[in-house]
Parts: structure tokens; C-alpha cells; sequence
């Protein structure tokens, strides 16, 4: 079976995040008031070849921790599209 | 004669500075293509700077899969000097062979400026030549170089004396002003600056040859 996969990294929690302060300092200038808690991060989408949505998942999880993000300093939330 | 490997990712750009202040202290400097499977025979291994397969996903996360960097794994757990240089340092978090991470500066500026370094601790290979509190002109120049880790990490570097250099008026947002560190043996060393760019007065510092001595110096007498 074919899975559809989407991995979100993102800085963890007290990870000082310099490129989501500097976003969210910039949105009152264009008139957007009363945006807080701007954190930047990564979206990846692929497709995975697996026996089932388990199996996927957990492909996908482990390579998430491998190689898309840095569990020193980031999370990757994984999930099935379909 | 210390020989000195030098290993090349694609997208290293500092591998002829690293290759020639070796070859001014002495040493015997040769590059090694990431692609190798073993490192010959070297005394010392330098990770240089730039910018390792196009600093994509992370600067370092896939120059750690190059395959030379089982042979520095290797090569650094039997005792081995290892160096990382800015682009270095960062691939040497991302293999784990150094503890933490670096992130894009505070302020998101690319920095080339030169710095004021502090001696912070003399057992690693980089600063055993110098002195506690000795202060370095060294010039920097990344984009990802705030050193972060956890406080259970950071905690641990303090007790086992793993940083090794502060930045006197910390540029990038460095936790601790922490411009380097070793690993718990002191073998294994990853610095944000320069140090093979600062080799010359008159191209405005030599205080980088007080570390590469050391650095050259200890390969020397391992073998």
C-alpha cells in the first residue's frame, strides 16, 4: 500500500526560535494586532511504500528522528494524510 | 612529522585555509574526500567550514551520512584528535561526536566579523597550548551559530569541563557565550570561529596559532 505522509518540525518548547519572533514582531506593521506565540517551522509531505498504516507510520517516525529533525532541539509530529 | 587529514564534503569551502595553516605549523596536510571509507594514515582529522551538501535540512544533518564520517566516528572513539571548524562543529552535533546543537543567530544576521575568544578550559586538543582566561582574536562567519542544548546537557559540560571557548561579547546568542566544546575525553573539539583564518598578523590576528599548535602538538605525541 501506498501512505501519504506528513512530517511537522518544529522547535521544541524554551527552544529560543529567532525567525518566529521576528515574524510576529513584523505583523503589527501590516495591521495584525493580537497575534502571539509565532513559532516557525518545517512541513514535509512524501509518499511511503508499507504493508500498513502501523507499519508506515513507524517507517515514518523513525526517519523523522533519523534525519528531518534534530531531537536535540526539534520535534517532528508525523501523520498519515489519507 | 604529524599528518593531518583534512575531509572534504561537497559545498566545504575553508579545506585549502585548514590544509595551509597546517602546513605553516609544520604538519603534514592532506584532503580527504567524504566519500572515502577510511581515513589512511592520519594523526589528526579537521572537519572544515562551508557549507557540507548545501547546509540543506540542517546545516551538518547530511554530511553526517557522507560515509567518511564512520571512519571519523572510529577514528575519534579510539582517542583520536578531531577538530570541527563552523561548518565542522555543526556536523560533529549532528553525528553526535559533540554534544548540543547550533541554531541560526540571534537576530538572524549572518555574521564575518572578527571576535574576542576566551580560554575557558585547557584539556582539549584545541586549547591545551593555551591558558585559562587567555584572550584570542579569531573572526567569525556563520549564519547557525548559537550554541543551544538542554540544562541536563549543559549542566554536564560544565561538571566534566567541556567548554573549552567563550565568546568575551557573545555575538549570535550562544547559551553561555559558548563559542567551542569538547567531548568528555577532550579529543573531540567543535568551534564556531575561524581559528585557521587567524594564522598572520598581518592579516590581522595569529592568536588561531596558539590553538592549532596545540592541536597539531597533540597528534604528534598520541602516535
Amino acid at each position: 500500500m501506498n501512505y501519504s505522509v506528513i512530517v511537522e518540525v518544529t522547535l521544541r518548547p524554551g527552544i529560543a526560535d529567532p525567525e518566529g519572533a521576528t515574524i510576529e514582531r513584523a505583523l503589527p506593521a501590516l495591521g495584525f494586532s493580537g497575534v502571539r506565540g509565532v513559532r516557525a517551522g518545517k512541513l514535509f509531505r512524501f509518499d511511503i511504500e508499507a504493508d500498513d498504516a502501523g507499519a508506515a507510520l513507524a517507517s515514518a517516525q523513525s526517519l523523522s528522528q533519523r534525519l528531518l529533525s534534530n531531537p536535540v532541539i526539534e520535534d517532528a509530529a508525523v501523520r498519515l494524510e489519507n | 612529522m604529524t599528518r593531518v587529514g583534512v575531509i572534504v564534503f561537497p559545498g566545504s569551502n575553508c579545506e585549502y585555509d585548514a590544509l595551509c595553516a597546517m602546513e605553516q605549523l609544520g604538519a603534514h596536510a592532506e584532503l580527504i574526500f567524504h566519500s572515502a571509507t577510511s581515513l589512511g594514515d592520519v594523526d589528526a582529522v579537521i572537519l572544515p567550514g562551508g557549507f557540507a551538501h548545501g547546509d540543506y535540512l540542517r546545516p551538518g544533518a547530511l554530511a553526517r551520512f557522507s560515509p567518511v564520517m564512520s571512519a571519523v566516528s572510529d577514528f575519534a572513539a579510539a582517542g583520536g584528535p578531531v577538530l570541527g571548524i563552523c561548518n565542522g562543529f555543526q556536523v560533529l552535533t549532528e553525528a553526535g561526536l559533540l554534544p548540543g546543537a547550533l541554531q541560526k543567530n540571534r537576530g538572524l544576521t549572518f555574521l564575518c566579523q572578527s571576535t574576542t575568544l576566551i580560554v575557558s578550559s585547557t584539556r582539549s586538543v584545541l586549547t591545551r597550548a593555551a591558558q585559562v582566561g587567555q584572550e584570542l582574536v579569531v573572526p567569525i562567519n556563520h549564519f547557525s551559530g548559537a550554541y543551544t542544548c538542554d540544562d541536563a546537557t549543559y549542566d554536564s559540560l560544565v561538571v566534566h569541563d567541556q567548554i573549552v571557548l567563550r565568546y568575551r561579547d557573545n555575538p549570535n546568542g550562544s547559551r553561555d557565550d559558548i563559542a567551542g566544546v569538547a567531548n568528555e575525553t577532550g579529543n573531540v573539539v567543535g568551534l564556531m570561529p575561524h581559528p585557521e583564518r587567524a594564522m598572520a598578523t598581518l592579516l590581522g590576528s595569529a592568536d588561531g596559532r596558539v590553538l592549532l599548535e596545540g592541536f597539531v602538538g597533540l597528534g604528534a605525541t598520541t602516535r
